[in-house]
């Protein structure tokens, strides 16, 4: 049988977009049809070799939904998101390209999305990132041109009016499922689900917190959101992930801004006899309670450098019901490069005098 | 000028150019941390690195407090300003931007820290100026607020967007605090916001004016 996110006529073909939905991505598919969404996170290599990024997104194979390719994370120098992004694509799977504002101006970011949507990126996320400070390379320039909420509107504008930020025209527009991150543990609490709403004008359809460790407060700001109606208008994926010792807990908590660690998390860490182990059932456990919580569309694992783990957190916690998430599709680009590769195998060659002739009669 | 700063180095008993290098031996203790980080010292997370953050917030902070009365003067300010539309005009726009900008960096920049980015949302983010931001976010706080509600890149400042929020709750027009704002428009720095609105408000009433 076919799978509910194939193109029925066969795998090997793209999917057609449904109507309502602003992407052809299955992500949104998941999303839209109600279904509890995984997501994980990609360790971004230091290295230029691609076999780096195809083996780490491998270890997700048919246990995720969408896998993040991060934009310099914590401000530490790492392959870029857009070259992540152009090797997942091409091998088909589904990543959720990241955009930081740290890095890139309004010319660069708006650019690299009409670049991104046609390798065939479906789903972009768009962050106001880290500080320079907190990375390896302090000493480096800060652009911070847009903020994660003038990105967002930035890139519905462009999806929806096929214009740029100046109003120039596009020919055709990328059509991207937008997203946002959300850190409902970092004061000031009350305007924490205001914000979400903010960022849900300006344009974010789903969004992916914080790691939550605090479950109880996750509830609370959860209430308040459900009291503005905002988890109707927007998906909300919860962050989690394994610690791999109290010490790392410990670690991140003083050194890495924004992520929020009850002491209760650390004891039971500390008391355990395989911390690792505690770890992960911590993990699990946290999703069990926060999958329960009205508004949850789904959770956004970060495994940082526990990947393998991904696999094993989203069994047992079976949030996947059974469902098989889909494993590779078919790159809209992939019948260009099929061509190419048939017409290299049968010893065709490019005249240039002929190519130059063609393109001066038909522009464009 | 240059002069002035550079015989304040070179003062005996001051501190000569030799205290500027890095030190030989690690440097212990937190208490100049700027000189700490020039060693490659490992600087604690707690503690900032660099000079400005380390200065007093208590004029700005002043500001948020009593951003209820500030938002009342403004409207009053705004309004005088305007009534002298004909006087900006009269004289020329473009030669009073000077003078006004001069006095608008200085008493902006004495109450909120103001960076003149040239388009003023002080009524919209509590009279806490989003400029003085790290990361100059107009759109309300990052995910890395400390739970101190400090701010993650300079430790020791309160976060900007903390105060705004407790500043816009004073405000009578507090909730312009949810407009999605634009990004900034670099070609404006340095320019004053305030003959900015009132040239608009002015245009905004001929305008109608001309309709009815």
């Amino acid at each position: 049988m076919a799978h509910i996110d194939e193109n029925p006529l066969g795998r090997h073909l793209p999917l057609d977009p449904l109507p309502g939905h602003s992407s052809r991505g299955r992500l949104e598919r998941v999303l839209r049809r109600g279904e509890f969404a995984v997501t994980a996170e990609l360790n971004p290599p230091d290295s230029a070799n691609p076999d780096d990024v195809y083996e780490r997104a491998a270890i997700f194979d048919g246990w995720v939904d969408g896998i993040n390719a991060v934009d310099a994370s914590g401000a530490n120098c790492h392959m870029s998101s857009v070259g992540i992004c152009a090797l997942l694509t091409r091998m088909g799977y589904a990543p959720i390209m990241q955009i930081a504002c740290r890095d890139k101006n309004r010319i660069a970011i708006q650019g690299d999305v009409l670049g991104a949507a046609a390798m065939g990126v479906t789903n972009i996320m768009c962050l106001t990132g880290d500080g320079v400070q907190a990375g390896d390379q302090p000493g480096a320039k800060p652009v911070f041109d847009l903020d994660c909420m003038s990105l967002l509107e930035t890139v519905r504008t462009m999806r929806d009016n096929s214009k740029f930020l100046s109003g120039r025209k596009l020919t055709t527009p990328p059509q991207v499922f937008l997203g946002a991150a959300i850190n409902p543990f970092a004061p000031p609490y009350d305007f924490r689900p205001l914000r979400l709403a903010k960022k849900i004008e300006a344009g974010a359809q789903f969004v992916q917190s914080q790691y939550c460790f605090d479950v109880p407060m996750f509830k609370r700001y959860m209430d308040r959101v459900r009291d503005l109606g905002l988890d109707e208008k927007c998906y909300i994926l919860v962050g989690v992930g394994p610690m791999a010792s109290a010490k790392t807990a410990n670690w991140i908590r003083n050194n890495v801004p924004g992520i929020h660690i009850p002491d209760a998390v650390i004891k039971r860490l500390e008391g355990a006899q395989d911390q690792k182990k505690e770890g992960k059932q911590l993990c699990i456990d946290i999703i069990n309670e926060v999958k329960e919580i009205k508004g949850v569309s789904g959770i956004h694992v970060m495994a940082y450098r526990q990947e393998e783990y991904v696999a094993e957190i989203v069994h047992d916690s079976g949030v996947l019901k059974g469902r098989t998430p889909w494993k590779r599709e078919r790159n809209p680009g992939d019948d260009t490069v099929q061509q190419r590769i048939e017409d290299l195998k049968d010893g065709k060659t490019e005249n240039q005098e002929q190519m130059a002739e063609t393109a001066a009669h038909h522009p464009h | 000028m240059t002069r002035s700063v550079w015989s304040r180095w070179s003062r005996p008993g001051a501190g000569t150019m030799s205290d500027l290098k890095p030190a030989d031996k690690p440097v212990k203790g937190n208490a100049a941390p700027a000189k700490k980080a020039t060693t490659g010292a490992y600087t604690p997370s707690g503690v900032s690195p660099n000079r400005r953050a380390r200065r007093s917030y208590t004029i700005r902070l002043w500001s948020v407090r009593h951003s209820r009365f500030l938002e009342w003067f403004y409207h009053r300010f705004a309004d005088l300003f305007l009534l002298l539309h004909p006087l900006w005009k009269a004289l020329g726009y473009n030669r009073v931007e000077a003078p006004i900008t001069f006095v608008e960096r200085n008493v902006k920049g004495l109450l909120f820290d103001c960076r003149m980015c040239g388009q003023c949302v002080l009524s919209s983010t509590g009279m806490s100026c989003p400029m003085n931001c790290p990361k100059q976010l107009r759109n309300g706080p990052c995910g890395g607020v400390r739970a101190n509600g400090n701010c993650e890149v300079e430790p020791d400042m309160p976060c900007v967007w903390v105060k705004a929020w407790e500043g816009s709750r004073n405000m009578v027009k507090g909730d312009a605090i949810m407009n999605v704002q634009k990004p900034v428009n670099q070609s404006l720095r340095e320019t004053s916001s305030w003959l900015r609105v009132t040239a608009q408000a002015a245009e905004a009433k001929e305008a109608a004016a001309k309709d009815a």
